[in-house]
């Protein structure tokens, strides 16, 4: 809650929480919509707002379809807890972003957040963000309205796919209060190739050779602190051990040290989801060619920045220190955007956290919000370009 | 702007031999591939290049005249059905790859190109998963237009998990770029699939992926579409993705073996094409496991393509499956419906019924692992009312799969053929946010109108966001 909120309030239902929505824009006001809040400080300041609208009692696992591999969520239900029924029965939401805030340990990250803020983790390599797993929404918007789109089944292309446009939205067009999310088998087994190097070149030669080879991974990272990285190569399924040391070959042909395969790997992979967030210094996503990720790490490392990252995928976090912020964003790789996730005050007021610059899309942007939600109540300010 | 000076215009843009006017000319794009509907535009223009697309959009918005894009043309839901006072913009001689980086595992391209070139671009050791059954001449702008499926969809996905970036003419002739990873709204994530009623696409890049290493194909032949359907159940339960997964009924059997001679089972009463893609050892393990599963869900016969021959024969049967039809009914209308796999069963005694009532023959042909059904609907024009009985019938079949959770359409879109459907799976409110996305993208409504959306809607003004007063800033005022 802000300094300033007057009203917080938690509702159980939809109508509930559209009606809250509704009245607060009729009079006037501006609405802080919040899942776990865990990103709270993400996105631009905004002015203030006196209400805040939580999902936290909107939290039934509505359906779980087994046989149909899909699963209808309340937006304020915990991904930890979701993940905890589907893996009961063999499955799971191959979403796997940090679900703990910077420099907590309660893993609070709904998936209403979750999808709100396209975060994402490993997983990402194969499966892609939020917007790929989401088959359908149901959300409130600003004048009242509960609007559905998409379905509950895989394959569907009927009317406009607004869970998209929702996916990654920060809560501007309007309050995500359900999710129907396609689910995946849990492997049956896992293993990891990794290897490492002080070469930010040979790094990103492995990590193309990762890509390229017919491994069908599951996950391909890349790690970067101090001089020397590594590279990660998860491989899932009955034979994960046998490709995963396929894998390692590749790595080894490309000619990184330390080469080898473990198949107790959870715990690697937990170190490079907790690099995603930074409690004391910036934390910035970098979006590029995934050819560019050599050039991104020298850049990093001359900025005294650590990295991990989806290599193919091209998807960045980078920690840097608050004072080198304004210098590793000079260096970025021609074409590449970013974000300002976690940083301190006087980094968010110095540096716009979203970057983006007046064009066409922007103004495309802003006539959808305008549309969406015309009074302007829905989280104001926190997003691209004022929105 | 009147006609004649907006047909001028055209010709100045694109050149005059590239702007049909004529009867005959205009009568071959009537129709797309759905052929009962038909209307001749006022004009088609083919542009050559981006920038001609451009003109000839923006001309279109001076004179406030509508317009249609189109691809190839092979549209199963009139999608691409021209506007009668409008302007059908042909696409087909934008056709040029642009650039092709397999280390990015990227390339680019017009909207012109056929989905099949895209995967030979990249070929041998990259392909592009979506692929529908008429990806020899299909066009990838048709594709980002549709979010276009395939055989492989459950496993890879759809067209939407491969589009990287747009660029798109809006409807007043303003170019944007939309990225899939920019930050900001996902616009192109609303693009895809919205049926060229945002706009059009004049370059589109793409993702493509590594060609597996290893493919296993089979066959298996079952008593009937429900033990069939227990398999399917059974390998997708053991966490099983197969590359694709393909379920055909007795009557589709019979009339795509009497084109083809693959040596399908006459006496079967489901056919179920199961293929394995991936590393070698994976498929391998996995392989011999499905072959158990058919067994045990009561398969009367398996039979593994031992060599790239083989499976071809397999696939040219299960492809053949549409057109073969023909043999067995003067005409057919091609549903496409989609249901919970889990509701197979359910929902094909429904349809067993329905052809019972209106003496109707249904086939069946369907993409078994996400529960996408193309039933066909066969009827003889000859017969008076035939044709409407069999779409009454196509209506009913649809309706069932969303009363079994699914919905109207999984790949063909909604068009103008769906749209009366639509109804039956949004609310009001919810075709209300759809109207909301058209008008930010299309307020005046130029961009392929009288699809997608049930009834004709214009876009309000929209009232100014709201923006906090000085004095509420300084706390002197209240807003009550």
């Amino acid at each position: 809650m802000g300094p300033d909120t007057i009203l917080a309030a938690r509702p159980a239902t939809f109508d509930a929480a559209a009606s809250m929505l509704a009245r607060a824009s009729a009079d006037g006001q501006t609405v802080r919509l919040r899942g776990g809040g865990t990103k709270l400080d993400w996105g631009a300041t905004g002015p203030e707002s006196r209400i805040e609208v939580c999902t936290a009692r909107l939290a039934r696992v509505v359906e779980h379809n087994t046989g149909d591999l899909t699963a209808v969520l309340e937006a304020g239900v915990r991904l930890a807890d979701a993940q905890e029924r589907f893996a009961a029965a063999g499955q799971m939401l191959a979403l796997d972003p940090p679900l703990t805030g910077a420099g907590s340990s309660e893993p609070d990250a709904t998936i209403g957040g979750i999808v709100a803020s396209g975060d994402s983790g490993p997983l990402a390599h194969r499966y892609g963000a939020p917007r790929d797993l989401v088959l359908g929404m149901t959300v409130a918007l600003s004048d009242g309205t509960i609007a559905q789109s998409g379905g509950k089944v895989i394959k569907n292309v009927a009317g406009y796919d607004l869970a998209k446009l929702f996916a990654g939205s920060f809560g501007t067009l309007g309050l995500i209060l359900s999710v129907n999310v396609r689910l995946h088998p849990l492997p049956v087994a896992t293993a990891t190739a990794f290897g490492a190097d002080g070469d930010p070149g040979a790094l990103a030669t492995a990590a193309r050779a990762l890509a390229a080879a017919p491994l069908e991974l599951d996950a391909l990272d890349i790690a970067w602190r101090s001089g020397r990285g590594g590279v990660l190569a998860r491989c899932c399924g009955a034979e994960a051990v046998k490709r995963a040391h396929r894998a390692a070959g590749v790595i080894q042909a490309a000619g990184l040290d330390e080469v080898d395969v473990t198949d107790e790997d959870d715990a690697l992979w937990e170190r490079q989801r907790g690099r995603q967030r930074s409690r004391d210094n910036a934390l910035v996503r970098v979006s590029a060619r995934p050819s560019a990720l050599g050039e991104l790490l020298r850049a990093s490392e001359r900025c005294g920045a650590t990295v991990v990252g989806r290599a193919a995928r091209g998807v960045s976090y980078v920690e840097v220190d608050p004072d080198a912020v304004a210098g590793f964003l000079a260096e970025l790789p021609a074409g590449a955007s970013r974000v300002l996730h976690d940083a301190p005050a006087e980094v968010r007021a110095a540096i716009d956290p979203w970057g983006v610059q007046d064009g066409p899309a922007l103004e495309l942007m802003r006539r959808i919000k305008a549309r969406f939600d015309p009074a302007g109540a829905c989280n104001p300010g926190l997003f691209v370009g004022g929105i | 702007m009147s006609a004649s000076a907006l047909l001028s215009r055209l010709a100045a843009v694109c050149g005059e031999e590239y702007v049909l006017t004529h009867p005959h000319a205009l009568a071959t794009y009537a129709s797309d591939g759905l052929a009962q509907y038909h209307q001749t535009p006022l004009a088609v223009a083919r542009p050559g290049s981006v920038d001609e697309v451009h003109g000839v959009v923006r001309a279109c918005f001076e004179a406030g005249v509508p317009w249609v894009a189109r691809g190839a043309g092979t549209g199963l839901s009139g999608g691409a059905l021209p506007v009668a006072e409008g302007v059908l913009i042909a696409l087909s001689r934008l056709r040029r790859i642009l650039s092709v980086d397999l280390d990015d595992g990227a390339i680019v391209v017009e909207p012109g190109v056929t989905n099949l070139a895209i995967s030979r671009a990249v070929s041998p050791t990259h392909f592009f998963p979506p692929d529908p059954s008429s990806q020899i001449v299909c066009s990838i702008g048709g594709n980002v237009a549709e979010n276009s499926g395939g055989a492989h969809c459950f496993k890879y996905g759809f067209t939407t998990n491969y589009v990287t970036g747009l660029e798109v003419v809006l409807s007043d002739g303003t170019v944007v770029e939309l990225s899939d990873d920019a930050p900001g709204y996902d616009l192109l994530g609303a693009f895809v699939g919205s049926e060229g009623t945002l706009g059009v696409a004049t370059r589109i890049s793409l993702r493509v992926v590594p060609v597996p290493e290893s493919v296993r194909t089979l066959v298996a032949f079952f008593e009937d579409t429900s033990a069939a359907g227990d398999a399917v159940t059974a390998i997708v339960s053991a966490g099983i993705v197969p590359g694709a997964i393909e379920m055909m009924d007795r009557l589709s059997i019979r009339a795509a073996e009497a084109a083809t001679h693959a040596g399908y089972r006459l006496d079967a009463g489901a056919a179920l094409i199961v293929e394995l893609d991936g590393p070698e050892e994976e498929c391998t393990a996995r392989f011999d496991h499905v072959m158990e599963m058919c067994s045990q869900a009561g398969a009367r016969d398996v039979r593994v393509a031992q060599s790239e021959a083989e499976r071809a024969l397999i696939w040219k049967t299960r492809r053949a499956a549409f057109a073969a039809m023909g043999r067995i009914a003067p005409a057919y209308y091609v549903q496409d419906g989609v249901i919970p796999r889990t509701r197979l069963s359910e929902v094909l005694a429904r349809i067993d019924e329905l052809s019972a009532e209106y003496g109707l023959q249904v086939a069946n042909v369907f993409h078994a692992g996400d529960g996408n059904l193309h039933p066909l609907v066969c009827y003889d024009s000859a017969r008076a009312g035939e044709p409407e009985r069999a779409e009454e019938l196509a209506g009913l079949i649809v309706k069932a799969c969303v009363e079994a959770g699914g919905s109207i359409t999984g790949e063909h879109g909604v068009g103008v053929d769906k749209k009366r459907y639509m109804p039956a799976m949004f609310s009001e409110p919810d075709l209300e946010a759809f109207q909301r996305l058209r008008c930010a993208f299309d307020p005046h409504g130029l961009a392929n109108p009288g699809k997608v959306m049930p009834t004709p809607r214009l876009c309000g003004e929209v009232p100014g966001p709201y923006r906090e007063h000085p004095l509420e800033r300084a706390g002197v005022a209240e807003r009550f």
